[in-house]
């Protein structure tokens, strides 16, 4: 690797540059035994994760790649080129001062040391495997709010992190969720003390800045009884001509009357493998939301989904995917109703632009014991031309008599003559599509925090823009 | 002074000759009205005018300013100060008035320029005093769920706030009340003036009372068969379109 600093190639989309940056703990080439004993070496992990880790292996190993849902490109991975750990070894930062130059001025152009500034309760940065950067503003740690890296978490809060590690997504639930387990470092970790609202959103921003490589941030946010909190995650790599992988299992539990949000906003490179999986668990009269914009990368599988395991919980999931020219978004959502009174809301809109695939799964399981479950399923997908391609599985099954579904789903396609309508008003083509596209997203967009819409709008300018000559 | 020169135009929609062979001239300070019959090629003058792909010039010019517009975008024709009001104008959901309208301005400035928002609503909210459009409409989407009056006065409003060189006005008093109608007309009586030429492209006499042409002209077949004064007009009244179809064309130029 060489060590020039200012080889910089920008593209129109943001995250579409790098700094060289020289990783010393480097777990090498490819999966084995050995690259998770590297691991657990050098992060100093106790040896119950060490076997927690090797199972996990086994357990990737033994399944197949789910080639039957999102199809063959998955085959596109080859998991012996892939580097599973790079980390600088250092301890994350508590000011961006201490941070290295290069990283700083990475996450300085993605913008994070000033939002940290203007709206946000605390920052964690994730640069390639480990946090490089970490700090909750002081009237928040003050409440006893525990925001830190998982790694930190591990060995400061064991008693807090063993609790629940594990709890809501096991190792086994899919095959990306076994690799997460097996080599996972770096994400987030969050405990809310019972009854404190933290005002301001906490934000992880997770870079990939290395080729052939794998991130795998796992991240465990606990709501105690009667708290809230508002987390939110961005991502970005460069445009490397290799597949990179993201592979992060996060993990929700909100204790009774508690309120997690959970945003995401995510700008993969069209290279990058995002297979992700997220689920929450709600206990009684607790409140899980999802708000998931996908944006970039080859193929993204991802289905966030919220276990309602207490009388009264709330799940909601509001996804917003676009799938661009050769992309593929499989997302969606589950709600597993598992308590009386519990309702759910999914919400999912999704574009599909050029030979961009769409696909919307869902699934609604309401077992025949319960009483006043509702459920409630919108899928809306836009297709921008005649090859593009959207497709919805909706998996509903709800029994029992006093439980109710309703479920609807629409497919539209921007017409001809809304672009000239739009031309004849002095708009660009391109201009015309991201403002209809834009206009189709809206109701969804107007829920996220300012500046997140927008940034979301400024992405779909950029994707749409691109997409015409 | 700015003008428009057609000039023995034809213009086919799926290899079917629509226009065949149509002169017309007109410059700033002057309204035109073209009258026709259903079918005789109105609509179709209107949509080459603003660049409908769908539309094919087989033959002949439209010239803006001496500069031929044929090959030009439909966005850069209007950004050159080409208007023309839908006669069904489209639904675009999601997307407000105001943000529409804030669009297709910014889209008119040198890239680097943010327009002013105060100055932007003081402007809207007057145009929108002077048409009846209520405040809320600003946050409603473009058109969606509008009544036919609405959207007509939404073209008339884009019209205002766009203060475009050229306006072509296709059937805008079609499905109108009276009253519709004569708010409409109120709106384009206060837009017209020495800056902008107006071209009204009309089925009936009856908007002519409200909006008084300098010009008008008929329409048979895709061409002009006749031009004359605002009196014109009223003899097609009385006498119906059928008068005019045997007739040779004749020309009259409108300068």
């Amino acid at each position: 690797m060489s060590t020039t600093t200012d080889s910089i190639a920008i593209d129109r989309d943001i995250g579409n540059f790098f700094y060289n940056v020289a990783a010393t703990r480097d777990a090498g080439v490819g999966l084995t035994e050995q690259t998770i004993d590297y691991i657990v070496d050098v992060k100093k992990e106790p040896e119950w994760l060490r076997e927690f880790r090797k199972n996990a292996y086994h357990v990737f190993n033994s399944k197949p790649l789910p080639t039957h849902w999102a199809g063959d490109e998955l085959k596109e991975i080859d998991f012996n080129v892939i580097r599973y750990y790079l980390a600088s070894g250092e301890a994350p930062k508590r000011t961006w001062e201490e941070v290295p130059e290069d990283i700083k001025r990475t996450f300085e152009r993605l913008g994070i040391p000033e939002s940290e500034r203007k709206f946000l309760a605390g920052v964690e940065a994730q640069f390639d495997s480990e946090a490089v950067y970490s700090n909750v503003k002081k009237a928040v740690s003050d409440q006893g709010v525990i925001f830190m890296g998982s790694t930190d978490a591990l060995k400061e809060r064991p008693d807090l992190f063993r609790k629940w590690f594990g709890r809501v997504i096991p190792t086994g639930d899919n095959k990306f969720s076994a690799l997460n387990s097996a080599v996972f470092s770096g994400g987030s970790f969050i405990y809310v003390p019972p009854g404190v609202k933290v005002k301001h959103p906490l934000q992880a921003y997770f870079r990939i800045n290395a080729e052939n490589f794998g991130q795998f941030e796992r991240t465990l946010i606990i709501a105690d009884e009667g708290s809230e909190v508002m987390y939110m995650e961005g991502c970005t790599a460069p445009k490397f001509t290799t597949a990179t992988l993201h592979s992060a299992v996060v993990e929700l539990v909100a204790l009774p009357g508690a309120k997690i949000q959970y945003i995401t906003v995510q700008n993969w490179a069209p290279n990058v493998f995002n297979l992700v999986t997220k689920r929450g668990l709600a206990m009684e009269e607790a409140e899980i939301k999802w708000i998931d914009c996908n944006i970039g990368s080859r193929l993204t599988m991802k289905y966030p989904g919220v276990v309602l395991k207490g009388r009264k919980a709330r799940g909601e999931v509001i996804s917003i995917a676009l799938a661009g020219d050769g992309q593929h978004q499989d997302t969606g959502a589950k709600m597993i109703h598992a308590a009386d009174e519990t309702s759910s809301n999914i919400v999912s809109k999704s574009i599909s632009i050029g030979k961009g695939r769409a696909t919307y799964r869902g699934l609604v399981h309401v077992p025949k014991h319960l009483k006043g479950c509702k459920n409630n399923t919108e899928c809306d997908a836009l297709l921008i031309n005649a090859n593009s391609r959207t497709d919805t599985y909706p998996a509903i099954t709800v029994r029992g008599t006093g439980n109710s579904t309703q479920h609807e789903a629409s497919v539209s396609q921007i017409n001809a003559e809304q672009i000239f309508y739009m031309q004849q008003r002095g708009l660009s083509e391109g201009q015309a599509m991201s403002l209809a596209v834009n206009g189709f997203v809206n109701d969804l967009v107007s829920q996220f925090p300012m500046e997140y819409s927008v940034e979301l709008k400024r992405l779909i300018d950029l994707e749409m823009e691109g997409s015409v000559g | 002074m700015s003008s428009i020169v057609i000039d023995d135009l034809h213009v086919s929609v799926a290899d079917k000759e629509i226009i065949q062979g149509l002169s017309l001239e007109f410059s700033t300070g002057e309204i035109h009205a073209v009258m026709g019959p259903n079918g005789s090629g109105k609509s179709t003058l209107a949509k080459v005018m603003a660049g409908h792909p769908d539309y094919q010039v087989t033959r002949g010019e439209i010239l803006m300013d001496g500069v031929s517009i044929l090959e030009m975008e439909p966005d850069e024709r209007s950004r050159r100060g080409l208007f023309m009001a839908f006669q069904y104008p489209m639904e675009i959901p999601g997307v407000s008035n105001a943000n529409f309208l804030r669009a297709a301005l910014q889209a008119r400035l040198p890239e680097g320029e943010e327009l002013d928002a105060i100055e932007f609503y003081q402007r809207l909210y007057q145009k929108m005093d002077l048409l009846d459009i209520r405040r809320e409409f600003t946050g409603r989407a473009v058109n969606e769920g509008f009544s036919g009056g609405e959207k007509k006065r939404n073209e008339i409003l884009q019209l205002a706030m766009l203060e475009p060189t050229f306006a072509v006005l296709d059937e805008t008093d079609s499905g109108l009340d009276i009253d519709a109608l004569k708010v409409v007309a109120k709106g384009v009586n206060t837009i017209c003036g020495p800056g902008i030429g107006i071209l009204l492209i009309t089925h009936y006499q009856r908007l002519l009372n409200y909006i008084v042409p300098d010009f008008v002209h008929v329409m048979s077949e895709g061409r002009i068969v006749r031009s004359g004064g605002k009196e014109l007009a009223l003899e097609l009244e009385s006498k119906g379109y059928d008068w005019l179809k045997a007739r040779k064309p004749e020309t009259v130029g409108a300068n």
